[in-house]
């Protein structure tokens, strides 16, 4: 089977900064992929893209062998940085809503993974906390039967707790040939659950590994590494 | 089962001692069912793929065999478990004749402290 996500030389510029510079990325089906990098260094740009919310200045990204658009929307699970549901929505609508507009939404999934947090679908989204709206958003996202899920700082707001349901979530949902691309820079986090990483520098990649590989060949953690690579 | 990961080794191979541990003390015992890969995982809180790959291993070196329709299963060769059991053994001792090796004891020495400890005379 071909790569679910093939970048070629992609670059992006916004006026004269540029966010990403030339980028080479490869990512295989069945994996879950950390993409890491401090803030600014183009990990939401790349995600952005990806979703076909930017255009490239130059370069290629496909998607299963596509570009952005809507036929690889159809098989792209994403969630964004920020919330674009409407406050005055309920949950049961925030479900409906996604069964109108996903084929491989599965509200019934959805639905189980409500009840199992203890959450009235009656509710407003306005009344929800921040880490509640969060984890609404996830199953959202989660419940799809996507080819490549692209979760953009889905542990960002969140405490601890909160993280663990998240990664729970994440990886008892994702199957088998779907790979799941995370960014993040909660590293410790969510290190455990990873196959691979991507270490995003100044808009380049600078690393691109197995997870097994940097504690074998390096004896640390990721976030140790992360630490020395991106000194301050 | 408790799984206790730290973040410097990688995760399969701490994923592989663990269960070992387990079938050595009980927790699995011989030609039990093991959990699908899937429920493993999310009790270890760690990847489907993770999970797999220590079984592979576990699988390869017997502990753990696959049956095609019914799922994985802790071995019923009792000599194969008491085998881990006396590496595992070993490999302990090891590390502590190590540690008291570091502390200035010869093996000798720390045996006779083993002993009057175990006495209550130190």
């Amino acid at each position: 089977m071909n790569a679910i996500l093939e970048c070629n030389s992609l670059t992006k510029k916004f006026s004269n900064v540029v966010a990403l510079s030339n980028v080479d990325l490869t990512l295989e089906r069945g994996r879950i992929v950390g993409l890491l990098g401090p803030n600014g260094s183009g990990k939401t740009t790349l995600i952005k893209i990806l979703n076909g919310l930017l255009v490239p200045n130059s370069g290629t990204l496909l998607i299963d062998g596509k570009k952005p658009g809507p036929d690889t929307k159809k098989i792209v699970s994403y969630l964004p940085d920020k919330s674009y549901l409407p406050d005055w929505m309920r949950v049961s609508d925030t479900i409906e809503f996604y069964k109108d507009f996903y084929e491989d939404f599965d509200a019934y999934k959805a639905m189980d993974m409500l009840k199992r947090l203890q959450l009235d679908p009656n509710r407003k989204l306005k009344a929800l906390s921040k880490g509640t709206k969060e984890k609404v958003q996830l199953i959202l996202v989660m419940s799809r039967q996507a080819d490549l899920y692209c979760l953009d700082e889905p542990i960002g707001g969140v405490d601890p707790a909160a993280r663990d349901y998240i990664l729970n979530t994440i990886i008892t949902n994702y199957n088998e040939n779907a790979t799941v691309l995370l960014s993040t820079h909660l590293i410790a986090d969510i290190e455990k659950v990873l196959d691979d990483v991507i270490f995003i520098k100044d808009g380049q990649i600078v690393l691109q590994s197995s997870v097994d590989d940097i504690r074998m060949k390096e004896g640390k953690s990721v976030d140790s590494l992360f630490r020395e690579v991106f000194k301050c | 089962m408790q799984w206790e990961l730290n973040s410097d080794r990688p995760v399969y191979l701490q994923l592989i001692e663990q269960i070992q541990a387990g079938i050595i003390s009980g927790h699995f015992n011989p030609g039990d069912k093991l959990p699908s890969v899937r429920d493993l995982a999310a009790d270890a809180a760690v990847n489907p793929n993770t999970m797999q790959k220590a079984l592979s291993e576990l699988e390869r070196t017997g502990l753990v065999y696959a049956n095609r329709t019914s799922g994985r299963f802790i071995t019923s060769d009792t000599e194969l478990i008491q085998n881990l059991k006396k590496q595992s053994a070993k490999s302990q001792i090891k590390d502590f004749l190590d540690r008291m090796e570091l502390l200035g004891f010869t093996p000798e020495e720390s045996i006779h402290l083993v002993k009057k400890t175990l006495n209550n005379e130190l």
